[in-house]
């Protein structure tokens, strides 16, 4: 493999239903970011079916270049298709970097993309760097500059390692949505369009979609919140989450919740924050009852500011508060919430 | 019907992790349990087994004390084992692991093999698809409701806001979730049982179609450049406060952070 011939950060722009997911922004962000460093540009990879006309929102947050894979097997996300569309793309466009988001379809088809074509995959990243690697010269060992380092957590969360892929291209990441930053969007910016179709024969490999069943849901996606008010066990029970609901209607917030919560079957899983929920970095986040395992702490402690209310003063979600109150959230959420409302019809 | 299930021995982390003096894993220290989602994938196999008659295979790679998980999984109901273990494979990242499993399944009729959808020592849920490419068969990642008919099998996969209702032609991997079910205990007499079955060990010369340079960590394309405890923010400030003051407290923090 010549590493010299690989160019450019690619990133995989999903969409569902002809929409493009949040995630397709925050890489076209971070993969400028990681294109400036190299002096090089930030391609998005679409696929789907009718998806052409959406290559312009890419264009305004950043992409230079839009490559549009579009065809009728694309219409809903399958492993096979979608596999087939990005390896055609890496085996004729030759990236050195593609990042896909780590969402439920791209943490599928990433691992099956990299297979396919002979490289490294780092699974739910944090951050992205470019830099050498080894990180520090060793001797015998050559040290390879302009590598893509890529830091994730491990071991639910109690360890942190930044891993590398020197010999292989691209240089392939998924990463956690959420994390990374979009850009402002720049309205009316145009990109390149490239169309590219490299062939679609179903095979044994081509699954059948039987049915597509959405889930009926008004609720707001919690990633998108800026005021998140999260409750844990000890909220006690799934009644008492009013004074939580309270309290967020006040603010213009919105209810989550720690795993504890969920798996007590209170609160549906879309509302959990943590390793295996959601990644959320608020501006606000109130833990409220929530201990703070590690596992949560993983999923929150990014947040911008960080209120933890809970009984118990040993409990580790105040090792990550900005400001912790010990006592009793009973008593605590319902004034807070009375005092809120004053104070906020008296501006 | 034959089921293969890849499953692994981890760390169990909920018990806490311990570190050295040096700041790397103590998994000597540590309890080590079956992987939760590998579990839940020898459940499903099971469940199969019991409602349309299958024969249950369990594999894993890892060190020889993995044989542990392998006696659990035939104590609670697979009816055969293989340790894949050799010195040349240790190091692997998830495109040799996968290399390694892929090697040792070519051995095995199989119509279906199950994974777990991620080991909670590693999350990165990788093995499983990879294990499908090499083997050129479809993958359904995120099982539920895995059903039969003929020869597909017919499987519930969930997204984000959705789920597909999906039919595959088997032979074909799907990755089981911790939350598909409730996994079976071990009985007294599988225990038994089990501490006398044999467990099939191979090595590097039993695995099939893979080259050398895809083994171990010489064949793991990604490569650590740094590991350590994660670093987290310091605490803040904590206080303990009646209720009323408590509110004013928060109140005064959110107008000086202009929240509102």
């Amino acid at each position: 493999m010549n590493l010299e011939e690989y160019k450019g950060v690619y990133v995989f722009a999903q969409q569902v239903d002809n929409e493009i997911n949040s995630i397709a922004f925050e890489l076209v962000g971070k993969g400028k970011d990681l294109a400036d460093d190299l002096g090089t540009d930030v391609t998005a990879v679409l696929v789907g079916s009718g998806i052409k006309d959406l290559a312009d929102q890419l264009a305004e947050y950043g992409a230079d270049r839009v490559i549009v894979v579009d065809d009728p097997e694309c219409k809903e996300y399958r492993t096979e298709p979608y596999a087939h569309a990005l390896a055609s793309v890496i085996q004729k466009f030759k990236p050195e970097i593609f990042l896909v988001g780590a969402t439920a379809i791209g943490r599928d088809l990433g691992p099956r993309v990299s297979a396919r074509i002979h490289t490294g995959l780092t699974a739910d990243c944090t951050q992205l760097d470019i830099g050498d690697f080894p990180l520090t010269p060793v001797p015998g060992k050559e040290q390879k500059h302009n590598q893509l380092l890529m830091t994730r957590p491990a071991f639910g969360g109690n360890t942190i390692a930044t891993i590398a892929c020197p010999d292989f291209r691209p240089q392939m990441a998924t990463v956690r949505p959420g994390v990374m930053q979009k850009r402002p969007r720049v309205a009316g910016a145009k990109a390149e369009v490239i169309e590219f179709n490299p062939g679609f024969t179903p095979d044994n490999k081509y699954v059948e979609i039987m049915e597509v069943v959405k889930a009926v849901s008004d609720t707001v996606d919690i990633m998108d919140a800026k005021i998140l008010v999260s409750g844990g066990r000890g909220v006690g029970s799934p009644e008492n989450f009013k004074i939580l609901d309270d309290l967020a209607a006040v603010l213009g917030g919105t209810v989550s919740c720690s795993r504890a919560v969920v798996d007590a079957g209170w609160k549906p899983k879309a509302l959990q924050v943590g390793q295996t929920g959601k990644t959320v970095r608020p501006n606000v986040y109130f833990a409220i009852g929530i201990s703070g395992a590690i596992q949560h702490l993983a999923g929150m402690e990014e947040s911008d500011l960080i209120i933890a209310i809970n009984k118990d003063e040993t409990a580790p979600i105040f090792d990550v508060a900005d400001y912790g109150i010990v006592g009793d959230l009973n008593k605590i959420v319902p004034a807070l919430t009375e005092k809120l409302k004053a104070e906020l019809a008296a501006k | 019907m034959k089921i293969v299930v890849c499953i692994k021995q981890v760390p169990d982390t909920k018990g806490g992790v311990k570190f050295k003096p040096d700041g790397t894993l103590d998994r000597a220290a540590m309890l080590t349990i079956m992987n939760p989602d590998d579990k839940a994938g020898l459940e499903a196999a099971l469940r199969l087994k019991d409602q349309y008659g299958a024969e249950v295979t369990v594999i894993t790679m890892g060190l020889p004390k993995a044989e542990d998980v392998l006696r659990e999984a035939m104590a609670m109901g697979a009816d055969k084992a293989i340790l894949v273990t050799d010195r040349v494979l240790g190091g692997a990242d998830t495109w040799a692991t996968s290399q390694t499993l892929a090697g040792a399944i070519r051995n095995l009729d199989y119509d279906l093999i199950i994974t777990g959808r991620q080991a909670i020592d590693g999350d990165t849920a990788q093995v499983g698809p990879q294990i499908s490419e090499h083997l050129n068969i479809p993958v359904i990642s995120y099982a539920q409701n895995i059903k039969i008919d003929g020869d597909s099998v017919i499987v519930e996969r969930q997204y984000d806001d959705r789920y597909h209702v999906l039919k595959a032609k088997m032979p074909c991997l799907i990755t089981a979730l911790a939350e598909l079910n409730e996994p079976r205990y071990m009985t007294p007499g599988g225990i038994f049982d089990a501490c006398k079955a044999e467990v099939t060990v191979w090595g590097r010369a039993n695995l099939v179609d893979v080259e050398d340079s895809n083994l171990g960590l010489k064949g793991s394309p990604t490569q650590i450049a740094k590991a350590s405890d994660k670093v987290r923010k310091g605490a803040g400030e904590k206080v303990t406060l009646d209720p009323a003051e408590s509110v004013t407290y928060i109140v005064g923090k959110l107008k000086e952070k202009h929240v509102i």
